[in-house]
């Protein structure tokens, strides 16, 4: 295809489940895995409720998409970014998540998004 | 006579909470529903609202949207869990039902 690498973003902010928002930006980013771009992933707000472990969706007879977070890399998306401060509020660590992310600082986080060539919010 | 509120909104995204704690009647019974399940955990900013809250009302939170997002681990001690069928009951136990969207 040829032509620069550009910078890609996918900014999620919304929970699972209750809104269609998450599964989308899934899809997208999927699709967008093909074209062989520089693919990063920002979990903040409710976002970070998509990558909470032991998801079990039999309940409310919704697919558990949860388990796609993981298979990512197989897609080289491989940079997973989650702000501390949404974490924090939420009274969730790291260790609640379930595929290895850099938990990174508003500060940090701004840095990065100004880095951009294309930044897409779900 | 109670009334029965659900709440599905988050409490970190919405003022959906807040708006049915403010004018729901003491002795109301308030379901906490699809994202509005995180509103009942333990640890988070909203915890201690919900805390103040369980001292005016009966609070209940929906277990299959709490299992869903794998939080039933963290529910604030005293709120009552309900499943489909305790939501037909409590829908059934009060006169009228509000949905706060």
């Amino acid at each position: 295809m040829g032509g620069k690498v550009k910078r890609f973003m996918y900014v999620n902010r919304k929970a699972p489940y209750g809104t269609i928002y998450a599964l989308e930006a899934l899809e997208v980013v999927l699709i967008a895995a093909a074209f062989d771009q520089d693919v990063s992933l920002v979990f903040v707000d409710d976002g970070v409720y998509q990558l909470k472990k032991g998801q079990n969706t039999k309940g409310i007879d919704v697919k558990n998409f949860s388990p796609t977070y993981r298979a990512l890399e197989g897609y080289d998306i491989e940079k997973l970014y989650v702000e501390r401060e949404s974490l924090e509020a939420r009274g969730l660590t790291e260790e609640d998540l379930l595929v290895p992310v850099e938990v990174l600082s508003s500060e940090e986080l701004r840095e990065l998004m100004e880095q951009q060539d294309v930044v897409l919010s779900f | 006579m109670p009334m029965l509120h659900t709440v599905n909104k988050s409490p970190f995204e919405r003022n959906t909470l807040d708006s049915c704690l403010r004018l729901a009647k003491k002795g109301s019974t308030i379901l906490l529903i699809e994202d509005g399940v995180y509103a009942a955990l333990e640890g988070t900013r909203v915890s201690d609202r919900i805390r103040q809250a369980m001292q005016e009302f009966r609070i209940c939170v929906l277990e299959p949207d709490l299992e869903a997002r794998g939080v039933a681990d963290r529910v604030i001690e005293g709120i009552e869990r309900v499943d489909y069928g305790g939501f037909v009951d409590l829908v059934a136990e009060h006169d009228a039902f509000q949905a706060w969207l």
